[in-house]
């Protein structure tokens, strides 16, 4: 048989290939993610007031000088409640301060939704408008944002934490800070 | 009676965009199509298929609400899209901008075209070169 009839089926299998490859693609990658652009970047500007005295008010440059996780969640979202037992096992083991931003909720429902499930969080902010949401780029909580002693954003991760996003992406993340920490 | 059901469905249906797009207090028309215009060519984050205008979901409503107060401003469409763009990446335009990581994006299809026109060029000269009275092995190849 020569070549040229083999063709068709080379260019075929070529196709089917192709196919199984966008498949494939589709199972291990989540279509909804979006990577963040402010990765390695200045975190944005925010004043925002603490859930527990509203009179107070926390600003990005009052977080300067140690690294600290923000955890982006609401009492209304039902995959933060997922992922809120793994916060609350995890949070003392980071080794880096856990900061919450409770996002377009109302805050008497979210206190009443961390009496009930527990508290992580060291501090937590208030964002009723969703206003420092947008400039985090925040499309879906949770999300959870690991931002160094310099304020820049190092990494960002989309959807709930579990134990195995945390040991493959978070900790090393952390630990990459420590090492560069003087 | 088919009446009052048409009646009621077309009811319902503008009540549903009544719903879908929350009143902004535009000044005039020129600026309500302005609006319009620029919400259709940006990407709803949740709902990913839909674009800002269409998309009901509560991100949608705020960042619509962000454009317009940012139309308030005075700025630019440019500068509105530059604004959604450092926060949630080139993903939010429809039409992504051509740099370095979209080639394969802009140029991929070109790439394909020109790979089959020269697979269908070859086939084509490699049959005028066969001779007409070998017709029945031109046939055989197929």
């Amino acid at each position: 048989m020569s070549l040229g009839r083999l063709l068709p089926f080379i260019g075929f299998a070529l196709i089917v290939a192709l196919l199984v490859f966008g498949l494939r693609w589709n199972r291990t990658h989540d279509m909804n993610w979006v990577p963040s652009p402010l990765i390695d970047k200045p975190a944005p500007e925010f004043t925002l007031p603490l859930l527990y005295d509203s009179t107070m008010s926390v600003s990005r440059k009052d977080l300067l000088g140690k690294p600290w996780l923000l955890n982006v969640f609401g009492s209304w979202c039902a995959t933060c409640q997922d992922e809120h037992p793994v916060l609350m096992a995890y949070a003392r083991k980071f080794g880096v301060q856990l900061i919450g931003l409770d996002w377009k909720d109302d805050p008497d429902t979210a206190k009443r939704w961390l009496a009930q499930f527990g508290n992580p969080y060291e501090t937590i902010l208030v964002d009723t408008d969703g206003k420092a949401g947008i400039d985090f780029g925040v499309y879906g909580a949770p999300e959870t944002f690991l931002v160094d002693a310099q304020g820049v954003v190092r990494y960002k991760h989309i959807g709930n934490l579990t134990p195995e996003s945390i040991a493959r992406e978070l900790e090393p993340a952390i630990a990459r800070l420590r090492t560069e920490r003087p | 009676m088919k009446r009052i059901v048409l009646i009621f469905v077309i009811l319902l249906a503008g009540l549903h965009a009544a719903f879908a797009i929350d009143p902004l207090p535009f000044k005039d028309r020129a600026e309500e199509v302005r609006f319009q215009n620029l919400t259709r060519q940006l990407r709803c984050l949740v709902c990913q298929n839909q674009d800002l205008a269409d998309s009901d979901a509560d991100l949608a409503k705020d960042l619509r609400r962000q454009v317009f107060q940012m139309m308030q401003e005075g700025k630019t469409d440019d500068q509105i899209k530059q604004y959604l763009v450092s926060r949630y990446n080139d993903f939010v335009l429809y039409d992504p901008p051509l740099h370095a990581g979209t080639w394969l994006l802009w140029f991929g299809p070109f790439a394909f075209l020109a790979l089959g026109a020269f697979v269908v060029l070859r086939i084509l000269r490699k049959r005028s070169r066969i001779p007409l009275a070998t017709d029945t092995t031109s046939e055989e190849d197929w």
